[in-house]
């Protein structure tokens, strides 16, 4: 028992003690010490939830849930608030994907930022979003979930508007910011209608209580459950909270990869998972759930067949994704969901650091239209990107196919209303291979552009003049911009070393969870999902089968008709858009969701804010309230001054005057 | 006898006070008032108060009245005109309310549980009053008083002194006959207020060149520049 | 004669003084008639010494007379130093401390 603490706080403080270590004397360390040191604390917390996984599996089958409580924070009326991490398989194994894939990433962006002006910040940055999400993930109660989840939001922040003189970059840091304080709120209110009943922040206490505190779909209940969905859908970019995503691909690859790829956004899918016996017990928000990441995965799906930016495409297919995942998680298929996140987490990962590799090729440019043909030049990235694109397409035998087979599998075993969602769900695995082979084949396939040429001579292009490649504003390279030189992986070890490994596990990953044969994931989750009556299910033979075949094919046709689109006969894209010129362009623009945005919330809080300030403000506050009480005593004082003529004389009258109104009261009086 | 006497002190007392208020020339103000404290005496020594009464006469009316009518001498007793301001509406609070003042006091002195009022006052000791009991009065129980009343003459007279010095205005003459280094290097007339007007700096007196440095002259300046 | 007369005869020349205080435009007559209203206690003080059999009162008195000089005094300094600076010897005149 005890080791298993240990190693969960090790895994917890190794981060965190890298970010102080980075900030104090990240700048006097030799060339990119400072990347070692990042990489090397996550190394050690990757080593740590290792150990804690071998001490929790050490435990007995049913005493795989520790609470490590590290001190009482705050007793006060009613409200529990203790420094305390929970300790089970869902948790062990969220920190070693985390932890895990964190490590490659930060691997990765030693060479990838290595000359930018603010490499030191860059780390200290990393490695405190890598501790906040580890708290986030370890959190034993609402209270340190809450304060996980706030970090993980201001950590985002932070590493979105990495570059910060770009006037982008720190927009979408702040629209990213903002939604996700939103979420914030709907977490905390979630909590709040929760607790009003439990009683008590600890997860545990409130999971064992839960059918005796509530009703079965009691209101209190299913309205706390919608606003910790409202929560996880801000954190996982869902739809209608999904706007900031997209936008927040203005940071550095590397943390498009960490946090809008693998972590950050699977909190949301995390949060879901870890409430399971709410959910089951408010099937009604459960539903809601499974909805919204339907819609999600479908909407995000055919936007990203439309837009051009390369990290865009790559960030709704993560959104896509995610509503997978969601959808899973809701529908009670918990640990097909979070192979799903495991899985995408590597196929994700090493998706955006290949792209980041062909943006610096294109020394910054990120538009797909003005790519093509890397192939022969950037040959790595490419192996990298074809094996993460298989794998996302779900094409056998790739871990994307096996994880997101296992998801529609137990989504249609629970049939009813359900099967909607599994036709959704196939819908949209059709469209992801149409638009990642796409993205793929328009990058790499067809006339080398003048930059892949330039390459295949063995010169990195480089632009004379930096601009921000999304308004081609001129900017420099010092510190706040993006620094001079760009790194490829075929250049830079550390990140042939990283992708490659992302590669290898995006290849082999699948077989952890293989139907009906092997069963590792579900085994280990066991544990944490015990009180579950949607866990043990036994999908018919008949529904395994029909559901793997119907995926390889549909994932083969997409990518079959991406190369018919896009290699074969480019005409065809062109005649498309003419011809569904509206639709391409409703697509093209996000479904107008911005606007929407822009027009129900933001231009009514422009407005009142505007009034607040003109009428309010002038009229009531400094007219009235200020005004008038000033007035007031301006006329009171004035009123008093009247007496101070300076005349002596009549200083004397009053003297007198006073004197005989004295004396004749006392006469009176006596 | 003594009836008599109060009759006509009293009287005077009054007259020489209504004569202070009423006259128009201070310095018959003054002189009211003398023979106001005088009349004043009489009343003293009426009741037995003669070292008083003497005080009244050497002090207040020999040392005190002669200061004043040095005072008036010096200031000018002009006859002061009754101005409009706060002329009529002041002299009718005045009036009224010093005869309410005047009701009042004597209502107090009617309305008195002092039973001794009524009376001329017990039978006094011989002495009473006499410089004697005054003297030994002063120097043990009111020494204090003493001590003190002699502090703030002190006082007085410093404070008269100090208030009616010569002094000079706020240009300290000492001031204007400083000179520096300074003076000698810059050039004359630098810093003056003509020079911050926007006069021309005054040429010193050197022969001028010929014709081109006269045609720089202004036509305007040529009147400023000689009444320097 | 009773006391009281006394007393009644200091009340009018109180309030004589006082109505002249509040009157006469002069500072210099002004003091004159606070000379007036000192000399008023003055006697009442004489008066009600008398009345006690107590040399007190005169006492009280003599230290009235003190002050009343001091006070002329520097009133008077003032007044001098007023008409060095030509200003106006008029108590209506001089109200600049004014709200």
């Amino acid at each position: 028992m005890n080791s298993v603490k240990l190693f969960a706080w090790l895994t917890l403080a190794l981060p965190l003690a890298g970010t102080i270590a980075i900030a104090l004397i990240g700048r006097k360390l030799p060339g990119r010490g400072a990347g070692w040191l990042g990489s090397g604390a996550l190394a050690l917390s990757f080593a740590s939830a290792i150990g804690a996984l071998v001490s929790l599996q050490g435990l007995e089958h049913d005493h795989r849930q520790v609470v490590a409580v590290g001190w009482d924070y705050a007793e006060t009326v009613g409200v529990d608030a203790q420094i305390s991490l929970l300790v089970d398989p869902l948790s062990v194994f969220m920190i070693l994907v985390v932890a895990g894939v964190s490590t490659l990433i930060h691997l990765y962006s030693v060479s990838y930022i290595g000359s930018d002006a603010g490499y030191v910040r860059f780390f200290a940055y990393l490695n405190f979003f890598v501790f906040s999400m580890l708290l986030l993930v370890l959190a034993g109660n609402f209270l340190l979930l809450i304060v996980g989840w706030a970090f993980v939001g201001a950590a985002s922040y932070m590493l979105i508007s990495f570059w910060y003189r770009r006037g982008t970059a720190t927009e979408a840091g702040m629209k990213a910011f903002v939604i996700n304080v939103l979420g914030d709120v709907g977490l905390v209110l979630g909590t709040y209608f929760i607790f009003k009943h439990a009683g008590t922040l600890d997860f545990l206490t409130t999971f064992e209580s839960v059918q005796d505190d509530f009703a079965y779909n009691d209101a209190d209940l299913v309205a706390g459950c919608i606003l910790l969905l409202v929560g996880a859908f801000a954190k996982s970019a869902q739809v209608p909270l999904h706007t900031w995503l997209p936008d927040a691909m203005e940071g550095p690859t590397p943390v498009s990869a960490l946090i809008h790829a693998a972590t950050m956004v699977t909190a949301g899918v995390y949060l879901i998972a870890r409430m399971h016996p709410l959910f089951e017990w408010a099937p009604i928000a459960a539903n809601v759930g499974a909805i919204v990441g339907c819609v999600t995965l479908l909407v995000a799906g055919s936007i990203a067949i439309a837009v051009t930016d390369l990290k865009r495409v790559i960030a709704y297919s993560t959104m896509s994704q995610i509503g997978y995942m969601v959808m899973a998680v809701s529908a009670g298929a918990y640990a097909a969901g979070l192979f799903h996140l495991m899985t995408h987490a590597f196929f994700k990962a090493l998706l955006f650091m290949a792209a980041g590799s062909v943006i610096a090729a294109m020394a910054g440019q990120q538009d797909l239209d003005k790519m093509g043909g890397f192939r022969r030049a950037m040959p790595f990235t490419f192996g990298c990107m074809v094996i993460g694109g298989l794998a996302l397409a779900g094409v056998p035998p790739f871990s994307g196919f096996f994880s997101k087979d296992e998801i529609l599998l137990l989504i249609g075993d629970r049939g009813g209303w359900y099967w909607i969602l599994y036709v959704a769900g196939y819908l949209g695995a059709l469209l992801t291979g149409v638009y990642t082979f796409r993205m793929i084949f328009r990058a790499f396939f067809g006339e080398p552009v003048a930059q892949a040429r330039e390459l295949e001579e063995g010169h990195l292009h480089h632009a004379d003049v930096h601009t921000n490649p999304a308004n081609d504003e001129v900017e420099d390279t010092e510190v706040g911009f993006p620094g001079p030189e760009h790194h490829i992986a075929e250049r830079e070890p550390t990140m042939k070393i990283a992708m490659g490994t992302l590669a290898l596990l995006a290849i082999v990953g699948g077989l952890l969870q293989i139907p009906k044969v092997t069963h590792v994931i579900d085994h280990f989750l066991e544990p944490s999902f015990a009180d579950s009556t949607l866990y043990e299910r036994e999908p018919s033979g008949g529904l395994i089968a029909f559901g793997l075949v119907l995926g390889a094919l549909v994932g083969i046709a997409g990518i079959a008709v991406a190369y018919l689109i896009w290699v074969k006969n480019p005409q065809i894209a062109v005649r498309a858009r003419e011809r569904l010129a509206p639709v391409h362009l409703f697509l093209v623009n996000k479904w107008y969701f911005d606007e929407l945005i822009d027009l129900l919330i933001v231009r009514p809080a422009q407005w009142f804010g505007a009034w607040a300030q003109q009428t309010f403000e002038r009229v009531v506050v400094n007219g009235l309230l200020v005004g008038g009480t000033t007035g007031v005593v301006r006329a009171g004082s004035s009123a008093v001054r009247a007496a101070q003529t300076g005349f002596l004389r009549y200083y004397a009258a009053l003297i007198v005057v006073g004197i005989v109104a004295m004396t004749l009261y006392f006469l009176l009086v006596s | 006898m003594a009836e008599v006497l109060f009759f006509l002190a009293g009287i005077g007392a009054v007259t020489g006070a209504i004569g202070v208020v009423a006259l128009r020339n201070p310095f018959f103000s003054v002189l009211a008032l003398v023979s106001h404290l005088v009349s004043l005496a009489a009343l003293f020594l009426l009741l037995t108060a003669e070292f008083v009464a003497a005080a009244q006469v050497v002090v207040y009316a020999g040392a005190v009245m002669v200061l004043y009518v040095f005072v008036v001498a010096y200031v000018g007793g002009a006859d002061e005109p009754l101005g409009p301001q706060a002329g009529r509406g002041l002299r009718l609070v005045a009036a009224s309310f010093g005869a309410m003042l005047f009701v009042e006091l004597v209502v107090a002195l009617l309305g008195t549980g002092l039973k001794a009022v009524d009376s001329g006052g017990p039978t006094l000791d011989a002495g009473f009053g006499s410089a004697n009991q005054i003297g030994e009065l002063l120097l043990t129980k009111f020494l204090l008083a003493f001590e003190v009343a002699s502090f703030l003459l002190l006082i007085a007279a410093v404070g008269a002194v100090v208030l009616a010095r010569r002094r000079g205005g706020l240009t300290a003459e000492e001031d204007q006959a400083r000179y520096s280094a300074m003076d000698l290097l810059r050039p004359a007339y630098t810093g003056t207020m003509a020079e911050a007007v926007g006069r021309r700096a005054i040429r010193p007196t050197v022969p001028a060149l010929p014709v081109a440095a006269e045609d720089d002259v202004p036509p305007g300046s040529e009147d400023q520049d000689e009444d320097r | 004669m009773d006391i009281g007369w006394y007393l009644t005869v200091s009340a009018l020349i109180f309030a004589i003084g006082a109505a002249g205080v509040l009157t006469r435009r002069s500072p210099l007559v002004v003091l004159l008639c606070l000379e007036l209203m000192l000399n008023a206690a003055n006697l009442a003080l004489i008066a009600f010494a008398r009345m006690h059999g107590n040399a007190e009162g005169q006492i009280f008195a003599i230290i009235v007379m003190v002050v009343a000089a001091c006070e002329v005094t520097v009133g008077l300094g003032v007044i001098v130093a007023m008409r060095r600076r030509r200003l106006p010897i008029d108590v209506d005149e001089l109200r600049e401390l004014q709200g």
